[in-house]
């Protein structure tokens, strides 16, 4: 089955409509965490540990009780039994996981990493409360702290946690065929050590929640900037020891989550923990300087790789090992190294594969998926695997990855590896040779050369670089869908997605409007409010245009075959003949011989009294949850053309093409706006973004002055190219598209800055890659360079 | 104690008198005083420029600025851009060319553009893109913000000529 687009619908899957979000947020009247004012509401502010390691001895907060307007300064020893007795959820449990260490809602002897909170402060605001924690007293004891995973893994390194067994969180093989027999027979081996940096999700809007307690039923609503209301309330349930109705979680509007809004933070308990014990609305919104010091952020990874080739330039294996920094704690356990170890093969065929994977402890914040999730440096990796062999068999870059590519008909393919879902790899559909000739078409590959010759003859130094990715998106279990008609006519989703700046208010609705025969902005979507529908996961790994997406039309359909049911019954005739238009029921052969879904939904619930015609579940309604057998996987091809200053090490992008396949597109406008910022976060994990530590693990880059985020001046227009392979795995054929943009951007712009330095002999193995480090990687070749 | 001081200030046309403190900063006295809540904290040291405001008719950023040092001054916000509930040309062609996402730099981004579009009625892109690099938005890739000012400037010649 397939949603045809319906030559009619204007509105539906597949137009680029406006989106219904704008004019609210446009107009000032956005709804973020932190424009919610209640009545009595009190404001937070957390005592933080100064040191990435250390023992926390006595609190003294007499001084700060002290200050008028404080109300509470809670400690570990303040926080309720439930809470002190465990520790902070283990999102994603697995085996391989050693040393499961998580945090506590509050420190309780220990601090892991500068920033972790030691006390929460309760005042009338929140210039008060931060005065108030100042004033707060802690006896720490600054203990040796690990800031470089793999000096972590060394004999006689710290541990960053007192009495752990090691450095080490978890240890895990990925393997595919018999590497090492493999290697033994090999024409050419080349090895590569590349270094990947940190880097955040750096939204705009940081986080925030406020919790209300209500003592009539003992329950709480929090509302909080997050990527899942209802993963939340799970997590708030266990703390709490609650029953389901005594947790509301709502997330409104939020401004970007990149991923790490999606992790359970230590502050959300205890705004809640204050508004129980004070009676009164607690608020915390994360300052900047908290938002670099202790929202999650995504990696340091070290690989060193080999890859196999035959004499032709033909894969035979890649092997190696994978140093993948977890930070101070793992709280969605080896989700982000595994994903990373499962999308190494990409588009390429790759008959043996070995990865030694150790993810490891360190004293800095810890690392969970950030846009991409582990899958940039995947990439990155290979496709530096892939330049080194063109370079050392002296072949065309594009030419080589062709030799390797998985051909169309060879899907579905199983890669052999098995993916974090428990599934095997199995890539559902996808053309890359297509994909990476339509970018290099587009990108004008074949002009390059001259337009080099041409630059180098000015003394100016271009290169070209590309790389190929396959993305897992669309993940399971589900996401939940209520379509329901009011007896009012007015239609409304419900749904657990929860959006980030993603339109999901908008694509729901088209996709629904098109079964329901009206026009998508007489459809209200209403997100990530645990009191409107049951379940939910949230909107994170690409997946919601897949999972809501087929939920929201296999809701929509079913409420449309309802609507002509009923209709039938009650024009006297079958639904056969019936169609849905205009917010009617229409008898297709006389249109004018309708009923409207108003009159359909009042007939629905039923009459007091009397018993329900037909034998159809009361209500204009359908609840479904599509879910998937496995993921689905979008690909692409980006090229990146740039220009290197010799004497600055500066780096231009000058042009910058993306070939990118999701399957079937619901609002091409919405697509290409995802794809294209997606670019523009790989573009600063290329060349800008970076963040500090001292040896003893003090972060140096906790501000915007000293992390670089791209600017308009620093992101390049994006050619974009549109194809479309679509999914047989769900029944619109879609797949996800949210972070492809930022998964090929870092190897493919590295891979025109090592091109356009090629007559230096320069090698890039990092990023990012600064204009300090091309300086110094240019050596005496830097121009204007005095030894 | 907190040092108070009394402001009398035009915002959105509206005169306000208020007693506050002193160290309370632009942005806090027009989303928590004034609970005009459509101007944005999203550094609070000047680089994101997401609370941009204009006092004086000339951009300011709102984080980085007292609320006293408004007094006898007037303040306009993003909630001053559509009259009457429209949005006017420089909005409309945000939404037409897909300018925002997440919506939250949305209101600076407005507020500079604003301004810079007063003062440069016929930009090219690398103007626009440079009169942006005071302003960060993590979602956009700025492709669609860039689109909207150009997109806007031309409207907005074609309806004063």
């Amino acid at each position: 089955m397939s949603a045809e687009k319906r030559p009619d619908s204007l509105t539906g899957f597949g137009a680029s409509v406006k989106r219904k979000e704008d004019p609210a947020f446009l107009r000032g009247e956005g709804q973020f965490v932190d424009d919610i004012h209640l009545p009595d509401m009190l404001h937070a502010a957390f005592v933080r540990s100064p040191y990435a390691h250390a023992k926390v001895g006595a609190i003294d907060k007499h001084a700060a009780l002290e200050l008028p307007g404080v109300h509470a300064v809670i400690t570990f020893a303040d926080l309720p039994e439930e809470i002190r007795r465990q520790t902070m959820p283990l999102l994603v449990p697995h085996p391989a996981i050693k040393q499961p260490l998580l945090p506590y809602a509050l420190a309780k002897d220990e601090t892991c990493y500068a920033g972790e909170p030691v006390a929460c402060v309760i005042a009338d605001n929140r210039y008060i409360a931060e005065d108030a924690a100042q004033l707060v007293e802690v006896d720490y004891e600054p203990l040796p702290a690990v800031n470089d995973c793999r000096a972590a893994i060394e004999d006689g390194a710290p541990l960053a946690h007192a009495g752990a067994e090691s450095n080490i969180a978890a240890r895990f093989p990925v393997k595919v065929g018999d590497a090492d027999r493999a290697f033994a027979g090999a024409a050419h081996v080349f090895r590569e050590k590349i270094y990947q940096h940190r880097g955040g999700p750096f939204f705009m809007e940081c986080r925030g929640a406020i919790a209300q307690y209500d003592a009539q039923s003992q329950g709480y609503t929090l509302h909080v900037s997050s990527q899942g209301s209802h993963r939340l309330k799970r997590c708030m349930l266990d703390m709490f020891d609650l029953g389901d109705h005594q947790m509301r979680v709502i997330t409104p509007d939020v401004g970007g989550g990149f991923g790490p809004k999606g992790s359970f933070y230590p502050e959300y308990i205890n705004v809640a923990v204050a508004a129980r014990l004070l009676r009164r609305p607690v608020k915390w919104i994360e300052d900047r300087r908290e938002n670099f010091l202790t929202t999650h952020q995504e990696r340091d990874q070290y690989w060193d790789m080999e890859i196999a080739v035959d004499a032709n330039a033909k894969i035979i294996g890649v092997r190696g090992q994978l140093i993948h920094e977890t930070g101070a704690y793992v709280p969605w356990g080896i989700v982000l190294p595994w994903i990373t170890a499962t999308t190494v093969p990409g588009p390429y065929v790759v008959p043996h594969f070995k990865l030694d994977v150790i993810s490891v402890f360190t004293n800095k914040i810890q690392t969970t998926p950030v846009r991409g999730a582990g899958r940039p440096e995947a990439v990155t990796t290979m496709e530096r695997l892939m330049d080194r062999v063109a370079r050392e068999l002296k072949l065309d870059r594009a030419e080589v990855r062709r030799r390797n590519f998985i051909q169309p008909e060879q899907m579905p393919y199983k890669v052999g590896i098995i993916f974090r879902d428990g599934r095997p790899v199995t890539y559902d559909s996808g053309d890359y040779p297509a994909s990476q000739a339509a970018a290099l078409k587009t990108a004008d590959y074949d002009g390059f050369a001259k337009r080099q010759l041409e630059a180098r003859a000015q003394g100016r130094y271009l290169g070209i670089g590309m790389a190929n990715a396959v993305e897992a998106t669309g993940l399971g279990p589900y996401e939940s869908a209520t379509v329901r008609v009011a007896t009012s006519g007015k239609i409304v989703i419900y749904t657990g997605a929860t959006p980030q700046g993603q339109s999901h208010k908008t694509t729901l609705a088209q996709i629904a409007s098109d079964q329901l025969g009206v026009d998508f902005n007489d459809i209200t979507v209403v997100t990530a409010d645990t009191a409107t529908i049951a379940l939910g996961i949230g909107s994170f790994a690409a997946r919601t245009a897949v999972n809501a997406g087929s939920s929201v039309h296999m809701a929509a359909m079913e409420v449309a075959a309802k609507a002509k049911k009923i209709a039938a019954g009650m024009m006297e005739c079958v639904e056969d003949d019936l169609e849905l238009s205009g917010g009617y029921v229409r008898l297709k052969s006389a249109p004018d011989v309708k009923k409207s879904l108003r009159e359909i939904a009042v007939k629905s619930i039923g009459m007091p009294g009397f018993s329900m015609a037909g034998g159809l579940p009361p209500g204009l309604e359908h609840t479904a949850h599509f879910t998937p057998d496995q993921a689905v996987y979008s690909s692409g091809t980006h090229v990146a053309e740039v220009e290197v200053d010799i004497e600055t090490g500066e780096v231009k992008i000058v042009r910058y093409t993306v070939a990118h396949d999701c399957g079937r597109v619901i609002n091409p406008m919405v697509v290409e706006g995802q794809v294209v910022g997606g670019v523009a976060h790989g573009v600063g994990n290329a060349l800008y973004e970076q963040l500090a530590f001292d040896e003893n693990a003090q972060p140096l880059s906790t501000n915007f002055g000293e992390y670089l985020l791209p600017m308009a001046a620093d992101v390049p227009k994006v050619d974009l190219v549109h194809l479309e392979t679509p999914s047989p795995l769900n029944p619109l054929g879609i797949k996800g598209a949210g972070e492809g943009g930022t998964i090929s951007a870092i190897g493919a712009i590295l891979g025109a800055v090592e091109h356009a330095l090629e007559p230096f002999d320069v090698r890039i193995a990092e990023a990012p890659i600064s204009p300090q480090r091309i300086v110094a990687l240019l050596g005496e070749h830097a121009r204007g360079r005095t030894l | 104690m907190a040092d108070t001081r009394t402001i009398s200030a035009i915002v959105n046309g509206k005169s306000h008198t208020a007693t506050i403190e002193t160290r309370l900063t632009l942005v806090d006295f027009l989303r928590h005083e004034l609970k005009l809540t459509g101007t944005h904290v999203g550094c609070e040291h000047g680089v994101c420029g997401a609370c941009t405001v204009l006092v004086g008719g000339i951009s300011a950023r709102a984080c980085l600025m007292l609320a006293v040092q408004c007094d006898g001054l007037e303040v306009a916000t993003v909630e001053s851009l559509a009259a009457d509930g429209k949005l006017n040309t420089l909005q409309q062609a945000f939404q037409d060319n897909h300018g925002l996402q997440c919506g939250f730099c949305t209101p600076g981004m407005l507020m500079t553009l604003t301004e810079f579009l007063r003062d440069h009625p016929e930009p090219n892109e690398a103007q626009v893109r440079e009169a942006l690099s005071g302003n960060l938005c993590r979602c956009t890739g700025y492709q669609g913000i860039v689109d909207a000012a150009l997109d806007a400037a031309k409207k907005m010649r074609g309806t004063t000529r």
